[in-house]
């Protein structure tokens, strides 16, 4: 097999685990969408073109609210502005392939792919640009179409998991496996217990801004400590 | 009862509007050569978005009307702590289910 076929089995089998997670998610937005009124053809137009989880929630929630048109957009607009950030984190590793596979990558840029396409690109610093443009295809491969597969079950089968199962906590228990191990060096430290503290501290800003707020400072939290450790070391 | 037309044009909105994020610097900036300064803050994108994203699901969890919950934060920390122990994912995430039923169990 070449580097690149291992490289794309290795992030499909990498990411089947996620299969897990992302079945409860998506069987109860298909369940939620067809309650609040929605059709199989908007229910799965909304999944196959937003294809994001918590700004498809996001949506449902505020137009069954009856909010107005530009809120339910821009609100959950800003819950995937966070995915600007990992757009730009993904550039040192795919921005130099093709515009056609930017273009593809893009479409399919979703958390887990992303987190778990990253870890590994740390861990590999010496693969190549073809190495891990076919991971993280291969991560895509084994998550996306059961994305859709899970919401079309849950619009047509209209039965989501019994909340007995606690499977919404699925979601918050994946985030934490992933960036934990992630958590290697002080500035990784720093950047993610500023993350969680202004989370709590700009809760009360409207519109889901406070997660990108949190974020950005989050990350220059990071950058800044990271400057710190290494004028550190170069005193000593 | 939503309107069809207010449907579409969120979902098309949202469609159009989360693409063009995604897209944007990966597609714009393309293979051009970042500063230093940049790719310092962008090794930390990922954990500086997650933790914001989860933090709130995990102190007030809408499974209980955003009461903060024993079992789901005893699981958080037991996910936590199997992952940054161990380094294993998968280990992470069977370890954290498996004590939120054990202490869901517990606590009746």
């Amino acid at each position: 097999m070449s580097h690149n076929q291992s490289a794309f089995w290795c992030g499909f089998l990498d990411c089947i685990p996620f299969i897990l997670v992302v079945a409860p998610f998506g069987l109860l937005f298909g369940v939620v969408a067809t309650e609040a009124g929605l059709n199989l053809l908007e229910t799965m137009s909304m999944t196959v073109l937003v294809i994001a989880g918590a700004a498809q929630f996001t949506a449902l929630a505020l137009l069954q609210d009856h909010a107005p048109t530009i809120v339910v957009i821009l609100a959950a607009l800003t819950v995937n502005l966070r995915m600007a950030m990992y757009s730009a984190a993904l550039v040192p590793h795919l921005g130099k392939t093709s515009l056609s596979t930017r273009a593809l990558a893009s479409y399919f840029m979703i958390d887990q792919t992303f987190a778990v396409s990253i870890k590994k690109y740390e861990s590999n610093p010496h693969w190549s640009t073809s190495q891990k443009t076919a991971y993280y295809f291969g991560c895509t491969t084994a998550l996306c179409p059961f994305w859709y597969l899970f919401c079309l079950t849950g619009a047509l089968v209209g039965q989501s998991i019994p909340k007995e199962y606690s499977l919404d906590f699925a979601i918050p228990i994946c985030f934490i496996s992933l960036i934990a191990p992630m958590l290697r060096s002080l500035p990784h430290l720093v950047s993610a217990l500023v993350s969680i503290v202004l989370a709590l501290v700009l809760a009360w800003m409207p519109y889901n801004l406070w997660l990108i707020v949190a974020a950005v400072f989050a990350m220059m939290a990071g950058a800044k400590t990271e400057l710190w450790v290494k004028s550190r070391r170069a005193e000593c | 009862m939503l309107s069809t037309w207010t449907v579409w044009i969120v979902i098309i909105s949202l469609g159009v509007g989360t693409y063009l994020i995604r897209f944007s610097f990966l597609g714009l900036i393309g293979g051009r050569e970042l500063p230093e300064w940049v790719l310092r803050h962008l090794r930390y994108v990922a954990v500086a978005v997650m933790p914001a994203l989860i933090t709130p699901l995990v102190i007030w969890p809408e499974a209980t009307a955003g009461e903060p919950d024993p079992s789901r934060l005893t699981a958080a920390i037991a996910a936590f702590v199997i992952g940054i122990r161990f380094n294993s994912v998968i280990g992470a995430i069977l370890g954290g289910m498996v004590t939120l039923y054990g202490m869901q169990y517990l606590l009746g």
